[in-house]
């Protein structure tokens, strides 16, 4: 009983520590990484650190591109994926079965093998370098819309929709009028899982993005491997990308969470 | 037509109309994912089969048709079996331990217990940490001279280790990373089906006289394998396809530097994925045709690996412990 409290205290401990401690890192001067014993609070010299980083890389930029692009791709597959999983949930029509299990089937394809095609295809389009590299393929994805299909065929009562049709209402109607309404919650936190993803996103805005315009997270990359012994200085950069997030994550961490469990028990 | 009433045609148009959108709209409403899916997923999949075959460089504007030369090259070169070796065993060494620890946490939150929303968030909170900002923070705790872990380390009396330097001293920072990232979500997918596991099934086995570990062994176990399998399954394609941990710890690291090589100067830590982006946009070849060969092999790789682990999987019967 009282081992496993202590058991999960520790590896709450181990969970949160690495963290903790870049955060003590960035806020210190690059002397104290020579320190032994390390130091274990944080100094005053995170604000310092955290400009020399938008004086290094363009920082700046890269907040707002991964602001554009994770916030675009959030919306669209909030929308998107509630529009199919509606139609998955509600409607019927030939080949609905099979077409959800195609649906689930292409979230074991691994998206890294089309990667230099994918590549080759933003050439031709001359997308490469900008922004629309990362959202348009992101749009909509089958974990989304199987999330949706989940949520709203438990959760949407088919009374409701067969309500609507006596009132006259078309299918959009009833998509616009009664499904996302009833949808908010789930798409609120499909919403949030998406946009951690994107804005989290490192390998393909690497190859697609020029450095000069980054996301991020490839602007942290820069920084880790520009400035090889400035650790300081990559921790610093490192906890201004991520430390908003975290946040996020702890105000609606019950919710983020009762959306993971949901969507991995297939059923 | 025109001897009709205007109300009934009015009717019988709005009832067509309305046919078309029961019929019709549905289809239109699933159509954006799967656009989407066959521009952006399925045909890049495909044509990567294509170039495969190709002498295609992005240097050049000929593509030359050689077979499966590409491939018999491939399967001689040095470099490529290292980096099949090195992808075999970062992904043993991070997920068999991971999958086995993510059980055992979803087990010890699976019971009645305070704070409970308190140690799920902790347990994800590194899930929701970049790779980035991962490989930045661990290659930090890493260091060889001044990195926590060695200060840690010696107080046992372990010399100051160069983490990135060895090959088994890389996989296993490599694969730290990895689990830290990663095992506090699947224990979260773990728990998500043991809470589905009827509760009589507990109390007949309490009254029986099983221990926690048996309970967990002969209960649990067997009522969640599809979700192991899943998870088995999941994870191994995720193993194959390490590639973002490698390369930023050899950047951070600063192994690597000034050639094209990737995954450490004598590519000690180079995985499968890593070499493929090696050869088609880290060098200085952008030698597409032979990265796609390599990411085909890679695709192979990864179904007989997933598939040999569904089998060993499905095969153990009662415990997977």
């Amino acid at each position: 009983m009282r081992l496993r409290y202590l058991t999960l205290t520790a590896v709450a401990f181990f969970s949160a520590f690495p963290l903790y401690y870049s955060v003590v890192v960035a806020s210190r001067h690059n002397s104290a990484l020579a320190q032994v014993p390390p130091p274990l609070i944080p100094g005053g010299n995170f604000l310092a650190n955290v400009s020399r980083v938008f004086d290094t890389v363009p920082f700046g930029l890269a907040l707002v591109n991964s602001l554009i692009v994770a916030g675009s791709i959030s919306i669209a597959v909030m929308f998107f994926s509630t529009l199919a999983g509606f139609a998955f949930a509600k409607l019927k029509f030939r080949g609905r079965n099979a077409m959800l299990v195609i649906t689930v089937a292409t979230m074991m394809v691994p998206a890294q093998l089309g990667i230099i095609p994918l590549y080759m295809l933003m050439v031709k389009l001359e997308w490469t370098g900008t922004n629309y590299a990362l959202i348009v393929p992101a749009l909509v994805n089958a974990f989304g819309v199987f999330f949706m299909t989940q949520y709203l065929s438990r959760a949407l009562p088919t009374e409701l929709l067969e309500a609507g049709r006596v009132d006259g209402c078309t299918t959009w109607g009833l998509f616009w009028h009664v499904v996302l309404p009833a949808a908010r919650p789930a798409a609120a936190v499909l919403g949030m899982l998406t946009f951690m993803s994107a804005w989290n996103d490192y390998f393909w805005p690497l190859v697609v993005l020029n450095p000069d315009n980054p996301t991020v997270q490839v602007a942290l990359s820069s920084l880790a491997s520009g400035y090889v012994n400035d650790y300081v200085l990559g921790l610093a950069g490192t906890a201004v990308g991520t430390l908003p997030l975290v946040a996020v994550f702890v105000l609606f961490g019950k919710q983020i969470i009762g959306g993971i469990m949901q969507g991995a028990v297939k059923g | 037509m025109s001897t009709y009433p205007l109300a009934a045609t009015r009717r019988r148009r709005r009832s067509v109309r309305h046919t078309l959108d029961l019929r019709v709209s549905p289809y239109a409403y699933v159509a954006p994912f799967f656009l989407l899916f066959c521009a952006f997923g399925l045909f890049p999949l495909v044509y990567t089969a294509w170039v495969s075959l190709h002498e295609w460089t992005l240097l050049s504007d000929t593509q030359e048709f050689v077979g499966l030369g590409n491939y018999s090259t491939l399967l001689a070169d040095g470099y490529f079996w290292n980096a099949t070796l090195n992808t075999l065993s970062i992904g043993v060494l991070s997920t068999v331990p991971q999958l086995l620890l993510a059980i055992w946490l979803a087990h010890l939150l699976n019971r009645r217990l305070r704070f409970q929303t308190l140690f799920r968030i902790s347990l994800l909170l590194p899930n929701v940490t970049s790779v980035v900002a991962v490989v930045v923070i661990f290659s930090q705790l890493f260091g060889r001279d001044f990195g926590m872990i060695n200060w840690v380390l010696s107080w046992f009396g372990a010399g100051a280790v160069d983490w990135a330097a060895g090959t088994a001293t890389s996989h296993i920072a490599l694969s730290v990373m990895i689990m830290w990232r990663w095992t506090g979500y699947n224990a979260l997918i773990f728990l998500a089906a043991m809470q589905a596991v009827p509760r009589e099934l507990y109390e007949a086995a309490t009254l029986d006289g099983a221990s926690n570990f048996r309970q967990l062994r002969s209960v649990t176990l067997p009522m969640i394998r599809p979700t192991i399998i899943f998870v088995v399954i999941v994870s191994t394609i995720g193993a194959m396809q390490i590639i973002a941990e490698p390369l930023l710890f050899g950047q951070s690291t600063g192994s690597g530097g000034g050639t094209f090589a990737t995954g450490g100067p004598d590519r000690q830590f180079q995985t499968l994925a890593l070499y493929v982006y090696e050869q088609a946009f880290a060098g200085s070849t952008f030698d597409f045709g032979y990265a796609s060969a390599a990411s085909w092999l890679m695709f192979l790789a990864v179904v007989i690996v997933s598939g040999v682990n569904f089998l060993i999987t499905r095969r153990a019967k009662g415990g997977i412990v």
